[in-house]
């Protein structure tokens, strides 16, 4: 045991605004190549604990752990660089630039060009290359050249979950991939997470049940900032205490 | 199936002048028509240096402001000190012209790196009024230390000495006016490949959205010192360029009006462009040489409408027009081609 670690270790998290309370105490364990669900209701704080995690938001109390070293204090850069990487509920894109160059300045930044201000060209070269590399996977890359301000709105959730992966990431936190996308397109991005690379330590949120049941192989539940509880998505969708706050409302 | 995009549309940077094969013809223009004026000019010659040390300045606003967004209104500090800077070395340690540019960057780049760790953990309106408080602090105390900066009456008793030892400034202005240039040169070819950089395309993604950045990795805070710095030093050596061209510093050259003016030649110009500062300093300079012989008062109103015009229906002021006239006949060109 001493020898293998959980992806990303997560104990006694807390967090208030005020006397708002959006993380209590959480505890939570990523295995290497987990697919973790995470659910629970509108302002539950699930968004916050992504929050936590990257360091966007500093906790009032925990511990972090990535791969067994300890990241609770470390900024969100120093984070993404040791491989916790995360999409944006709403999306985060730099509207006025390419596909293609939102992709190779985060290939970029993973592979620290940045101070280069010498003959950069063919370090800047290899970055593109990487992310039409990424859009062709993604099978839009004949949109590369375009500004992201001139995709739809499931292209541009595409591109965010892009730009997470050629960041090379261990663990990968999706804030609902699929939010805001009308039914039609999201089939798109769903595909696209069903061919995530399987070494990758994913903890998704996301509302739709379907997509959620389909995708996790565990469910955490999470209400007012605790974690309400834990398992598989057979025992979470027989858990009557989950059905009354959660699934009851959108269960058939 | 999703909606796409039109493809056989021609992408916004495939109109951009200066862009496909022979693009770099472009850069001809503006550098020949500078190079001629020092032929053509004669006694405005040194109205010209003016316009190359605006240029510089005027640059190093679109590098804060235009590329990384920093809504820095205070860039006139950094003019200043470096002209004083310059000014001060040149009397009392050496009158050699480019040790006296090398200082007056460096102080300039030093206030930039200390005063940016200082305020560039705020953004908006507070980071503004910071950028402004701290250029009126540091005109307060030049104006105050008159044992220094000679208060009032501005630096007196420069001297400069031959550049290189070789070519002195003479009273027409001619070897202030290719000194000007070559640095100007210099620095445009430094900052026409820092923004192509993966540091520069970092800049920009920052201006559109910090947030993106920081789940990319990026330490937002750093590359924000680090161009504030590098916009100091270019608008140090502008003050220094203008202190030693000049032989003279005076309190104006703190003056939260020179930050104001070079902001409106850079809007005129077009920004995030370079050749916008360019162009818009250029511009201004010229016209505002031509309209005041008129009438003063007429030329501010004719630059204020202009201003609104550009702003509210030219988004990318000149440079945008150029595009635009570009594009238009490029089109007529294909056009006829094909018939
Ligand atoms: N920066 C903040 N300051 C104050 N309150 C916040 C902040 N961010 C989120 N909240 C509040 O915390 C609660 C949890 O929000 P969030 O984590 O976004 O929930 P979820 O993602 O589960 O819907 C909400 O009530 C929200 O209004
Ligand atoms: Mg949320």
């Amino acid at each position: 045991m001493t020898t293998s670690h959980a992806a990303l270790s997560v104990r006694g998290l807390c967090k208030n605004f005020g006397a708002l309370t959006v993380a209590q105490s959480i505890d939570l364990d990523l295995q290497p190549g987990a697919r973790l669900g995470l659910i629970g209701p509108n302002g539950a704080g699930k968004t916050s604990f992504v929050n936590l995690l990257t360091g966007m938001l500093r906790a009032d109390a925990g511990t972090i752990l990535l791969n067994g070293e300890e990241i609770t204090g470390l900024k969100p850069e120093a984070r993404v660089h040791r491989g916790l990487v995360r999409t944006h509920q709403i999306n985060t894109l730099l509207l006025e630039t390419s596909l293609r160059e939102n992709l190779a300045i985060a290939v970029a930044e993973r592979e620290n060009f940045a101070w280069r201000l010498l003959r950069f060209t063919p370090q800047w070269r290899r970055c593109l290359a990487e992310g039409e590399a990424q859009l062709a996977a993604f099978g839009i890359a004949d949109l590369a050249q375009h500004r992201v301000a001139e995709l739809p709105y499931g292209q541009q959730r595409l591109l965010e979950i892009a730009i997470a992966l050629v960041l090379k990431p261990r663990v990968l936190l999706l804030d609902e991939p699929a939010a805001g996308v009308p039914a039609a397109e999201a089939h798109a991005i769903h595909a696209a997470l069903d061919k995530l690379p399987a070494e990758i330590s994913i903890l998704m949120i996301e509302h739709d049940m379907d997509v959620v049941f389909r995708f996790a192989r565990e469910i955490a539940v999470l209400v007012q900032g605790r974690v309400l509880t834990t398992g598989t998505p057979q025992a979470i969708a027989a858990d009557p205490q989950v059905r009354a706050v959660y699934l009851g409302r959108s269960a058939p | 199936m999703t909606v796409r995009p039109d493809m056989s549309a021609p992408t916004l940077a495939q109109l951009r002048l200066g862009a496909g094969r022979f693009g770099w013809a472009w850069h001809v223009l503006p550098w020949g028509v500078a190079l001629a004026t020092y032929f053509v000019a004669g006694a405005y010659l040194t109205l010209g240096t003016a316009a190359l040390e605006m240029i510089l300045f005027t640059l190093s606003i679109d590098l804060a402001l235009g590329y990384a967004g920093i809504v820095t209104f205070g860039q006139a500090a950094f003019f200043g000190v470096g002209a004083y800077a310059a000014g001060l070395l040149s009397i009392h340690v050496t009158p050699d012209p480019i040790l006296g540019l090398l200082f007056g960057t460096a102080i300039a780049a030093l206030l930039g790196l200390v005063t940016g760790v200082l305020i560039l953990h705020t953004e908006g309106v507070t980071l503004m009024m910071l950028t402004l408080a701290i250029a009126s602090m540091i005109g307060a105390f030049a104006a105050q230390a008159g044992d220094l900066t000679g208060g009032d009456n501005g630096l007196q008793g420069m001297q400069i000495s031959p550049l290189f030892g070789v070519f002195p400034f003479d009273l027409w202005g001619q070897t202030g006016y290719l000194y000007a240039l070559g640095v100007l040169f210099l620095w445009f070819v430094a900052a026409w490949r820092i923004v192509r950089s993966p540091f520069g395309r970092s800049l920009d993604g920052i201006r559109q959205s910090p947030r993106r950045m920081r789940a990319i990795g990026t330490p937002v805070w750093w590359r924000l010192i680090a161009v504030y710095t590098l916009a100091a030093a270019m608008a140090g050596t502008a003050g220094s360029l203008k202190a030693q061209t000049n032989q003279f510093v005076g309190l104006d050259s703190l003056d939260l009006l020179v930050s104001g003016t070079a902001l409106v030649m850079l809007i005129l110009g077009g920004t995030r462009r370079l050749y916008g500062a360019f162009v818009g300093a250029a511009f201004y300079v010229v016209v505002q040489d031509l309209a005041a012989e008129f009438d003063p008062f007429r030329w501010m109103f004719l630059i204020g409408g202009l201003l609104v015009v550009m702003v509210l229906f030219l988004e990318g002021g000149l440079m945008g027009v150029a595009d635009w006239l570009h594009h238009a006949a490029a089109r007529l060109w294909l056009g006829t081609a094909r018939k």
